[in-house]
């Protein structure tokens, strides 16, 4: 495995330790790996011995009854849990092959390429400009920010409503209107995968079809991952489907096999609504 | 209030709206005399201050140094100076220390038995009586530090004196800034002092600011303290450095109504009167700032 040339960072070191477990049918461009990856809350487990693989520019949703850990696996994948104190992990996730739990991986650098767009839309309350340039800006983005700004915005299906009041504070927009501007900017940051926890949880069915076509139309260039308590919605957007139970992976497959032939009773009984 | 038609069912609620309503009003009107009541107290005093000193109130009270044979010619202008001098530098000194120590404990600080610890103690500080920090002052400023009897060894004491109050509103403050302002910096690749200075402080400004401002106007009040560090009742000059003997209104007012002759009382009223003006004057321009906040932040 050599370290790819988008890794500059001395940072994010190539994982050299061989030892752990690797999924074997693994396309090597695989942005994300989670190898037999387990995580507690304290005393409770919450991700038992997980271990997926997420293609390149798909999307895969991350299904399963509430509670199941669906969210902390998600935040496991930029470490976004690293703020939990009481959080113990084991095992590895691998982005671009290295392991981003390993102690010289730098997280602060992980979630710019890894970005994140939370349940509950949580724009900051500044202009929708800096929001969306904020994080370039203090990741020194050297480009024109007023052409980031806009490329982001029309990515993420917001500029023609925005583009007249760029100054105007975020929290005046709507629901709907808040999350695609979190979504632009996480786009903003050009990263590689995108991280969605329930984006649409909280928006009404209009808002929420607007961001399932966005979410289709960001795969060209982005490989994401949504976690959707949403059975329908993950059978529209996403190509793979992972069904998650009381913290184990149960079955990973196409999202079609997953919905019409599973090979997993339990998943068989989740589809149909049997429980959960 | 027209009733609304009975439903035909037979109800197992029995909403008794005319007692329940009864009650509510009975509960408004003791607040209401509650409230009248200090308020009462408030303009009594004024009213009575006002009577005392009001005539006094003069632009010679203000530019006049103190004296102690002619109470007609006397003024206060070392002690509005002195007490001018008193509340930047204890602004600036608590400032940045309280900031400072609020937002390490509140965004950086591990929650571990020492960081408890800490926080139970400045809790406990902030109730230490004022006369305590003089005589620690006393100590330490004046004595170990051999700053002498001077404006910096007073603005160092009613820093240690307002510093847990400061801290503990600062802190509460941060507590109340939602965490999902922090997640959404920390998830675009922000360090944790970029989340806190760009989105976190400034979402806490107005109520640290509220903080600030009582506690500064606490410590402008202050008297014991500051006779501990040695300011005198008796001064003819404004303090030009830090160095520089000082006093403050309060220590003024206490010294005039300490004298024999009636005249000085009215003067020690006409003092306490400015007091307040500096007072208001400190509120007024803490409410203008979290005003201009708040409009620069809608727009
Ligand atoms: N910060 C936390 N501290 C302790 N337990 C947590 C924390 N966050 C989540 N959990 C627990 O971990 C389990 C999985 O939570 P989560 O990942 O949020 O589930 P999901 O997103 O699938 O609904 C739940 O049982 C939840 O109670
Ligand atoms: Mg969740």
């Amino acid at each position: 495995m050599n370290p790819p040339e988008l890794l500059p960072r001395p940072t994010l070191r190539v994982d050299t330790n061989d030892s752990s477990p690797r999924p074997e049918s693994a396309p090597e461009d695989a942005p994300i790996r989670v190898c037999d990856f387990s995580l507690a809350y304290g005393t409770f487990q919450a991700i038992k011995q997980v271990s997926l693989t997420i293609p390149a520019r798909e999307v895969t949703a991350i299904i399963g009854p509430s509670g199941c850990g669906k969210s902390t696996l998600l935040r496991s994948m930029n470490r976004m849990n690293d703020f939990v104190s009481t959080v113990r992990t084991e095992g590895e996730i691998l982005y671009r092959n290295v392991n981003i739990y390993a102690n010289d991986c730098d997280p602060v650098e992980l979630r710019r390429r890894v970005g994140m767009v939370f349940q509950r839309p949580n724009p900051f309350p500044k202009s929708i400009f800096k929001n969306v340039a904020w994080g370039a800006r203090i990741n020194g983005y050297r480009g024109n920010l007023n052409e980031l700004v806009e490329e982001s915005l029309q990515k993420a299906a917001l500029w023609d409503e925005v583009k007249d009041k760029l100054h105007q504070n975020a929290l005046t927009l709507s629901g709907g209107q808040q999350q695609r501007l979190c979504i632009a900017r996480s786009i903003a940051l050009q990263p590689e995968v995108l991280l969605m926890d329930e984006p649409c949880s909280a928006l009404d069915p209009i808002a929420t079809s607007r961001i399932e076509d966005l979410i289709d139309q960001l795969k060209s260039q982005y490989t994401v991952v949504l976690v959707t308590h949403n059975m329908q919605q993950a059978a529209r957007v996403s190509d793979r489907t992972v069904f998650m139970l009381m913290g184990e992976l149960v079955e990973v497959d196409r999202t079609s096999v997953i919905f019409t032939k599973p090979k997993e009773q339990r998943t068989q009984d989740y589809i149909s609504g049997r429980f959960g | 209030m027209s009733s609304l038609p009975l439903s035909t069912a037979q109800s197992q609620f029995q909403p008794r709206l005319a007692q329940r309503r009864f009650w509510g009003a009975v509960f408004m009107v003791i607040c209401w005399l509650l409230s009248l009541v200090s308020l009462a107290v408030l303009v009594s005093l004024l009213v009575h201050v006002w009577n005392e000193g009001g005539s006094w109130l003069s632009l010679k009270l203000l530019t006049n140094y103190a004296s102690v044979l002619n109470p007609r010619e006397a003024g206060l202008k070392s002690a509005l100076w002195g007490t001018i001098w008193l509340a930047v530098l204890t602004a600036i000194f608590s400032i940045t220390i309280g900031i400072g120590a609020a937002v390490y404990l509140e965004e950086f600080a591990a929650r571990n038995r020492f960081t408890r610890f800490i926080h139970l103690n400045i809790a406990n500080l902030a109730g230490v009586p004022s006369i305590v920090y003089g005589i620690l002052g006393l100590a330490l400023f004046v004595r170990w530090c051999r700053y002498d009897e001077s404006v910096l060894s007073g603005a160092l004491t009613l820093t240690l004196l307002i510093l847990p109050v400061i801290i503990i509103a600062a802190r509460e403050a941060l507590a109340a800034v939602p965490s999902s302002l922090r997640q959404a910096a920390l998830a675009l690749g922000a360090t944790r002092w970029q989340t806190v200075w760009h989105h976190v402080l400034p979402a806490a400004l107005p109520g640290i600011m509220t903080g600030i401002i009582l506690a500064i106007s606490r410590a402008i009040g202050e008297t014991a303290p500051l006779i501990m560090v040695g300011a005198v009742g008796y001064i003819r000059s404004v303090p030009e450095s830090l160095r520089s003997p000082f006093t403050a209104l309060p220590i003024q007012i206490f010294d005039w109504t300490g004298r024999p002759q009636s005249e000085f009382h009215h003067l020690a009223a006409a003092g306490i009167l400015v007091l307040l003006g500096v007072l208001l004057t400190m509120n007024a321009l803490a409410a203008g700032i979290r005003a201009w906040q708040q409009r620069s932040k809608v727009q």
